[in-house]
Formats: structure tokens, C-alpha cells, sequence
């Protein structure tokens, strides 16, 4: 177990050093640059020079890169072009907010997604069981920019039922303790806040949590059917066990590997979707900096530490699931 | 472990959630609730103005900006010199009651208003505004100076430069700032009146390093001052930017010199999407929203929400560049001119309250000339001039910028697909050439001048012809491939150097009728002002032509 964690923290260092180094120069390939972005039209070619001198860019790119590695070694990230500020306190602010929303999801997807499959698997052939199949299909082919906007025509301009954007009611003067303001709420006893937050999450936690929900309760159900067929299965109902106790001990437990696999692999589905569902719902999460940081302003230091971290965050869940394997099937552990 | 009675796996989860409930309980003594315990503000008699904005803005110290997002809040937050009357160009007293020019035009000096005080409770005198100039002129390192915008380009360097304008700034008395320049120019007074030279506290500045700008990496960092606590004389105090919510705060300033706020607060939320600043409007989380698209308009007008109209100050042109060797023929250009059917583009495309425009300046400005050259739509004739010029069978590169929505360009794909349809109807064969703005656009455009045709446009900053005339065509610029063009230059350079303002007037106006006439570098093609929409509740908004629009005399009905 140590060796396997061991190996997976050096692939970690190598996988980022690599991607490092691309992001640097991909984003410096791209045309424009922080310098037009932070000018805008009033700039006279003058300042246009002193910012660029100020901002190093007039160095060699070899010098420039020498620079970065120098600071990324030293924890130093830089500052937001854009802003000004440290980049480590731009992303330790919009991280809470897409946690928030992908752990929301995540409990959407798992919570429904597996009784659901297994509901399905266990009526199969019957009308639950095909309602089901179609209505997942639609669930995975749904685009979720299109569902985020549908949902909040629906939900918040025909009917006022959830807040159109945002994470808490403007003006409501919250308590930021640790950024997840479900729990900020609960940890000041502002009740009404964590309510307000809560109901900020619905929609766009269900608008993100489409897509893993429908591919986890397929997998579920494809895997409860295999589990159902196995010949152990058989015989623990010929020796006399009780149903409740095979379902949970022998058909769900050997089900369950496909599906915390599957739960892996849509993390980094997640993160795609966020960007989508942060910008639809104006979350200002880490979907909504990276746009951000793209899109107008150009902010590299903002993008390179993004891009790592997303990086970083992905093959922590990838070693998560391996490890959870071990915890869920005794033979991985064996071996 | 069977003699229990319970399961393994069940024991361990019930643990596992009594640490949970536990830690959660734990927790809850430690964390204090911020909030006041003075009842909600919900009570207060003036409530509170949510305003969705654009974007963020930088920071908070004026004249580090440039941007409109920036200066919405510090707008509210400190005063000029010079203001304009609400709702118009129009010059006005701010924290100067009044202002004289010397016969030179070099020496400015401004009468102060008595009693103001910044927010920090020290006096706005002839002394504070002096540090304010001296300030600006003295900013050193490059990083500070770097994010200067509007001074370089009004005051054209700092101390030690030789194309530095400003020469010094004395109290005569306490009510009395005498500045003076090096020499004469005509972007003043309206200059005056720019955002990004309110006066700030001088004392607030020194205590929280205002001029600390700091580079860290390939970035900057401002100071104290610039992030937590802005101090001017404006009718709101600073409240707090919580950027996890993209909540600025405003809080009524009641020792305010003008018109008192009307209500407690106002709160600038941050919607960086058009659609949902819209959907937020709908559902009444915010009062009053920035930028609607031009195509729902109608909709939200028809829903009973106010539109509130500015008044154009801006300007859409098609830029021609006479690299070109065949664009340097003047027919050619008027050509292009009269085949645009500029009144149907602003009929289908143009915002609400959009007009085409025959000038590059809006007629409010100083220096409109009302007699110049129109170029109403007519094919023939341009199929005439193309013919007489030997130009037939054209082919033209026309740069258009994507990604990109600009007040005066909400939609630049569509505006282009108008006005080449319209090109090619008269015989031009125009090759669109789709650039991101800041991925190409502005480069290939304004560095490397590779177009033929190209739209672009400018929002004015201040009420003189300087500012849109001589921004585009006061020198030689790649944009138009006109270097050749000395007799425009200087004359535009005559005019804005003119100190006597009758004289300038008439000069510019001279300028105007030219550029349509003989020098037609580019064709302007509409003024197309942005609005602001509004709940029903909202009163007193007055949408400023310079988007300068002040809270303070908003109300809340309901």
C-alpha cells in the first residue's frame, strides 16, 4: 500500500513538472496578452512599453521561464495580473465555492444514482426498469449549459422558486468563516444563511449532477444484473440467508467496484461541467476564474496555478479510488 | 467483536457520524457571527440599491484606473474637481465651486468649496488637492507608473520627463490651488473632470502607502490604501468588497457637502453574464442592471422595468487604411461611404435611442460642426465613384474583433455581416476576417495595420473634441496607414492647441467639415448609447452620457 502511494506521489511530481512547462509556453503561444487586455483602448504606445518592461515581458522567454520555475519551486505563485492579488488567495477563495457545488453534486449523483440503479436492475425488463434507460439517456446527451439555462428560465423567471445566480441572497451579510457558506452558516448559528446558501445550491448542484447521476445509476444497474447472475449468489440463497443480508453483503458490496471507478473518472467530468455550471449560475467558483482569467484578461499566473491544481486535484482522486478499492475488495488488498 | 451485537461495518459508521455531529458541535462555539446586532437593515428607512454591474473592478485608488467597472464604485466614493451637470456633457462645480484659466491657458486656478471633508474626517483644502498633483506627478517605479492610464495620457509624463505637462500646484490660501502647466493644452478642462483624478485623502494615503504598487512575479500588488480603504470626500464611504459573494458595499456618507444620499446603502453586485444580470433583474434580487443586450430591449420595457437611455457620447467607425495604395483615392473611400445603408444597420442592429452618425464626435460636444458632408446611401453612385477611381472588381480585407462586446459595439459579428453585405451589394468583394480582441484584433489592427477595412469605436472620456477627433486622427497610426496625412494632423494639432474656446469651436468645427469632405480616413457609422434598466421602485437614477451615474440621488419606493 505505501509502495503504491509512494509511486503514485512521483508520478504526481513528474506529471506536473511536465504540464508545468507546457502550460507556460502554450499560454505564452496564444495571441494577445495581459498587457493589451490590462491597457485597453486609452493606452498611449509609452505606457504600453513601461507595463511591458514592468511586467518582464520584455525578456527573453528563456529568462522568463527561468523566473517561473524559480518561483513555482518556492511556493510563490505570483499575483493576479488582473487584480493584484496574491494568486494563492484568488484560488483559496473560489475553491470553497466549487467544492461546495461538486461535493452537492457528487451526493446528488451517488445518493440517487445507486438505489436507482439498483431499483432498476432489480425490476428488470419492467416499466421502472426502461423508464429508467430512457430517462438517463437523455440525462447523458443533455448539454449542461443548455439544461442550466432551461432549468433557470423554468425555476426562476416563470416561477420564482430558486434564485436565478449566485451562492447567497445579496445583501444578507453572511459570516465568511470557511467559504462553504452551508457551513459557515451552521458554525455561526446563522441559520437563515446556511438555508439561503442551501437554496442557492439546488439548481446548480442538480444542473451538474445530471450527467455523473445518469452514468452511475447505468453502471449500477449493469453491474447489480452481473452480481445477480453470479453463481455465489445462488448459493447464498440456497443456503438459507436472508434477502436484506445478500443484497447488502454479496450483491451490493461486488457491485459497488465499477461504480466507485466510474465515480472517479467523473471527477475530472466535474470540473469540466463546474466551468460550464459556474458560468451559467455565476457561481465564482473556479470555473467561473478560469473563464475569467482566459477569456479577458489573459492572467497567466492565475491559469498556470489552475491548471496545476486541477491536475493535482484529479490524480488525488485517482489515487483515492485505487485506495478505496482496497477497502471495498479484499483481494486488491491481498495482492 | 460479535459479542457487541452490532456489525462491524454498521459500528464503525455510527462512530463515524458522532465525530461528525461532534466536530460540528465543537465548531459551532468557536466561530463568532460578524453581523450587527442592530436589527437588519431591512427596517432602515432608505433600505438598500443593488446594482448589478459588469465585472470587477482593480482596486479602489483612482488613479490607478481605467476602466468603467473600477470606477462605478469609486465614482460614489470621492468627488472632481470639475463634475458634470447630472445627466448631460456639461461642465458643472465639483469640489471646485469655480475654476479660471490665465490668458496663457497654462495657469488653472480653482476655487474650493468650504467644509468638505474626506471620509477620514481631515479637510479637502487647496493643500490636499495640491498633494494630489504632486503626487501624480512624483509617482515613481514603473509598476505605479504603468498603471497610470489616464495621467500619461492627459498629463503626458511624470517628474523628470521632458513631455511631462505639469509644472507645480500652490494653496494661495486654504481655499485656493493654483495649478499650472508647462504649456497649453485643450483636453482641459475637461480632464479635469476624469475619474481617475478625483482627489483623495492625503492623510489616508500616507497612512495605508497609497503609492506602494509592488511586483511580485510578472504581476503587481497595491497598497492598503488602494484595496481597504479608499477615503474621499464622496457621498458613500467604503463598505467592503466580498469577493466570494461579489458584494462591493456602500455605505451613505452623512457629513456629505451635497446632496445626501437617499438610501443607507448601496450594493454593487458583480454579474459578469449579460442573460443573467437580466434573470436577476426579473426576479428582484437586484434593482438596477448595467448593459442589457440591445435585443431585450423592447422585452424588458414591455415587462414595465424602466430603460433608462444615456445620451450618446460614443462612436462606431469603419476604419479604411490607405496602405492600401487604391484606398488612397479619396473616391474610393467616399465610395465605401455612400454604399453603407448606415439608417438601416441602426434600424435592425443598433441599440435603443441609436442614431447614425455623420461625425466622430457626438453632437454635444463642443466643435460638432452641423454642415458637413453627408453620405446618404446610394449604390449607384458608388458604384460610380469606384468606376471613375478605376477601382472596380475591389477586393478588401475587413477585420472584425470577436469575443468581444463593447458599449458601442454590443454585437461586432453582426454589425460586420451588415455593412459587407452592403459593400458587396456595390461592387466590393470584402474578405471578413474574424479576430478575437484580445487574441489578434488589437494587434493586427492597431501594431501591424494588416486590414483593409475594420470596425472599432470609443467611448468619450470628457466633454472636448480633443478626445474623440484628435484620439483618432491627431497623429499618424497604423489603424489607418495614414502618415501621409500631415495636413489633418496639424490641423487637428492647430485646433486643439487653440486656448481662446470660441476660437477652438470654430476650429474643430473646420476639422469636422474636412474629415467628411476632403480626408474621410474613416466613415463613422452610428452613436449607440448603453442604457440602464431599472425595477419600477427605482427613482432619481439620472444615466449620465459618461456613464458617470452618481447613487446618491437614487431612491426606493415600493
Amino acid at each position: 500500500m505505501v509502495r503504491v502511494i509512494l509511486r503514485r506521489l512521483i508520478q504526481l511530481a513528474v506529471t506536473l513538472i511536465v504540464l508545468m512547462t507546457l502550460v507556460f509556453f502554450w499560454l505564452r503561444s496564444l495571441p494577445g496578452g495581459p498587457v493589451d487586455a490590462l491597457l485597453g483602448e486609452r493606452a498611449t504606445p509609452q505606457t504600453r512599453e513601461l507595463l511591458t518592461r514592468a511586467l518582464g515581458y520584455d525578456q527573453p522567454i528563456w529568462v522568463q521561464y527561468g523566473r517561473f520555475l524559480e518561483n513555482v519551486v518556492t511556493g510563490n505563485f505570483g499575483n493576479s495580473i488582473r487584480t493584484g492579488e496574491p494568486v494563492m488567495d484568488v484560488i483559496s477563495r473560489s475553491f470553497p465555492a466549487t467544492i461546495e457545488l461538486a461535493l452537492a453534486a457528487i451526493i446528488i449523483a451517488v445518493g440517487l444514482g445507486i438505489p436507482l440503479g439498483y431499483l432498476a436492475a432489480r425490476h428488470r425488463g419492467r416499466v421502472l426498469d426502461n423508464a429508467t434507460i430512457i430517462v438517463t439517456l437523455i440525462g447523458i446527451s443533455i448539454p449542461i449549459f443548455f439544461l442550466g439555462y432551461l432549468l433557470k428560465d423554468w425555476l426562476t423567471q416563470s416561477v420564482h422558486l430558486f434564485p436565478p445566480s449566485g451562492r447567497i441572497s445579496t445583501g444578507l451579510g453572511n459570516t465568511d468563516v470557511t467559504g462553504f457558506f452551508v457551513l459557515d452558516g451552521l458554525l455561526t448559528r446563522e441559520l437563515d444563511a446556511s438555508a439561503d446558501a442551501l437554496w442557492h445550491l439546488v439548481l446548480p448542484a442538480f444542473t451538474l449532477a445530471t450527467i455523473p447521476l445518469a452514468i452511475i445509476i447505468r453502471i449500477t444497474r449493469a453491474s447489480v444484473l452481473d452480481v445477480l447472475d453470479e453463481d455465489y449468489i445462488r448459493t447464498a440463497d440456497a443456503k438459507g440467508l436472508r434477502g436484506p443480508t445478500i443484497r447488502r453483503r454479496h450483491v451490493l458490496r461486488n457491485a459497488l467496484l465499477p461504480v466507485v471507478t466510474t465515480i472517479g473518472l467523473q471527477t475530472g467530468a466535474l470540473l469540466a461541467g463546474a466551468v460550464l455550471t459556474e458560468k451559467v449560475y455565476n457561481w465564482g467558483g473556479l470555473g467561473t476564474l478560469i473563464t475569467d482569467s482566459i477569456g479577458g484578461s489573459r492572467d497567466y499566473p492565475v491559469l498556470q496555478a489552475l491548471i496545476l491544481l486541477a491536475a493535482v486535484v484529479f490524480i488525488v482522486v485517482n489515487l483515492l479510488v485505487d485506495l478505496s478499492y482496497a477497502i471495498i475488495d479484499p483481494r486488491v488488498r491481498v495482492k | 467483536m460479535r459479542a457487541s451485537g452490532m456489525p462491524a461495518t454498521r459500528r464503525r459508521a455510527v462512530i463515524a457520524a458522532g465525530v461528525v455531529a461532534a466536530l460540528a458541535i465543537g465548531a459551532a462555539g468557536c466561530a463568532e457571527s460578524d453581523r450587527d446586532s442592530g436589527g437588519g437593515d431591512k427596517a432602515a428607512s432608505g433600505g438598500t440599491f443593488i446594482f448589478a454591474g459588469a465585472g470587477d473592478p482593480k482596486n479602489f485608488d483612482p488613479i490607478f484606473n481605467d476602466d468603467g467597472e473600477s470606477f462605478r464604485p469609486i465614482r460614489q466614493m470621492y468627488d472632481t474637481l470639475i463634475t458634470h451637470k447630472p445627466g448631460t456633457a456639461e461642465l458643472e462645480g465639483g469640489l471646485a465651486e469655480s475654476w479660471t484659466n490665465d490668458p496663457t491657458g497654462k495657469v488653472w486656478t480653482f476655487k474650493l468649496r468650504q467644509g468638505v471633508k474626506f471620509h477620514d474626517g481631515t479637510a479637502l483644502d487647496a493643500a490636499a488637492v495640491c498633494a494630489n498633483f504632486d503626487r501624480w506627478y512624483t509617482m515613481k517605479g514603473e509598476a505605479a507608473q504603468s498603471q497610470m492610464i489616464y495621467y500619461t495620457d492627459i498629463f503626458g509624463g511624470f517628474a523628470g520627463s521632458p513631455d511631462a505637462l505639469y509644472d507645480n500646484c500652490k494653496a494661495q490660501d486654504a481655499s485656493t490651488a493654483v495649478v499650472t502647466m508647462k504649456k497649453y493644452k485643450g483636453a482641459f478642462p475637461g480632464a479635469f473632470t476624469l475619474t481617475a483624478f478625483s482627489i483623495a485623502s492625503p492623510a489616508a494615503m500616507k497612512q495605508y502607502n497609497a503609492d506602494t504598487v509592488t511586483q511580485n512575479g510578472d504581476s503587481f500588488s497595491y497598497s492598503a490604501f488602494a484595496n481597504e480603504h479608499p477615503t474621499g470626500t464622496g457621498a458613500f464611504t467604503y463598505g467592503g468588497w466580498n469577493k466570494a459573494t461579489g458584494e462591493i458595499t456602500l455605505n451613505k456618507n452623512p457629513d456629505y457637502w451635497g446632496d445626501k444620499a437617499k438610501v443607507d446603502k448601496t450594493i454593487i453586485k458583480i454579474i459578469k453574464d449579460e442573460n443573467t444580470r437580466k434573470q436577476e433583474l426579473r426576479a428582484g434580487t437586484v434593482q438596477a442592471i448595467d448593459f442589457p443586450a440591445p435585443a431585450d430591449r423592447k422585452a424588458l420595457a414591455d415587462e414595465g422595468y424602466q430603460v433608462l437611455d444615456r445620451p450618446a457620447f460614443n462612436i462606431l467607425y469603419l476604419g479604411i487604411n490607405q496602405k492600401n495604395p487604391k484606398l488612397k483615392d479619396l473616391r474610393v473611400r467616399q465610395a465605401i461611404a455612400y454604399a453603407l445603408n448606415r439608417a438601416q444597420l441602426v434600424q435592425t442592429k443598433g441599440p435603443g435611442g441609436s442614431a447614425v452618425a455623420d461625425e466622430f464626435l457626438p453632437s454635444t460636444v463642443s466643435g460638432y460642426a452641423p454642415d458637413v458632408q453627408k453620405y446618404e446611401y446610394n449604390v449607384d453612385k458608388a458604384k460610380q465613384l469606384l468606376a471613375d477611381a478605376g477601382a472596380t472588381g475591389l477586393t478588401l480585407n475587413f477585420y472584425y474583433p470577436t469575443e468581444v462586446s463593447r458599449p458601442y459595439m454590443p454585437n461586432p459579428q453582426e454589425i460586420f455581416t451588415v455593412l459587407a453585405n452592403d459593400l458587396q451589394a456595390a461592387g466590393i468583394k470584402v474578405n471578413g476576417v474574424p479576430r478575437p480582441w484580445n487574441g489578434g484584433f488589437k494587434d493586427d489592427v492597431q501594431q501591424f495595420g494588416k486590414q483593409d477595412l475594420h470596425i472599432l469605436g470609443w467611448t468619450g472620456d470628457y466633454n472636448d473634441p480633443g478626445n474623440f477627433v484628435g484620439t483618432f486622427f491627431g497623429r499618424s497610426k497604423v489603424e489607418f496607414g495614414d502618415e501621409s496625412m500631415t495636413e489633418m494632423f496639424t490641423a487637428i494639432g492647430k485646433a486643439d492647441a487653440t486656448v481662446d474656446q470660441a476660437a477652438k469651436k470654430s476650429a474643430f468645427e473646420q476639422v469636422n467639415r474636412d474629415l467628411a469632405a476632403k480626408w474621410l480616413p474613416a466613415v463613422p457609422i452610428w452613436h449607440a448609447p448603453p442604457a440602464i434598466v431599472t425595477t419600477k421602485g427605482v427613482e432619481g437614477l439620472v444615466p449620465s452620457p459618461l456613464t458617470a451615474e452618481e447613487f446618491n440621488t437614487v431612491s426606493l419606493t415600493k
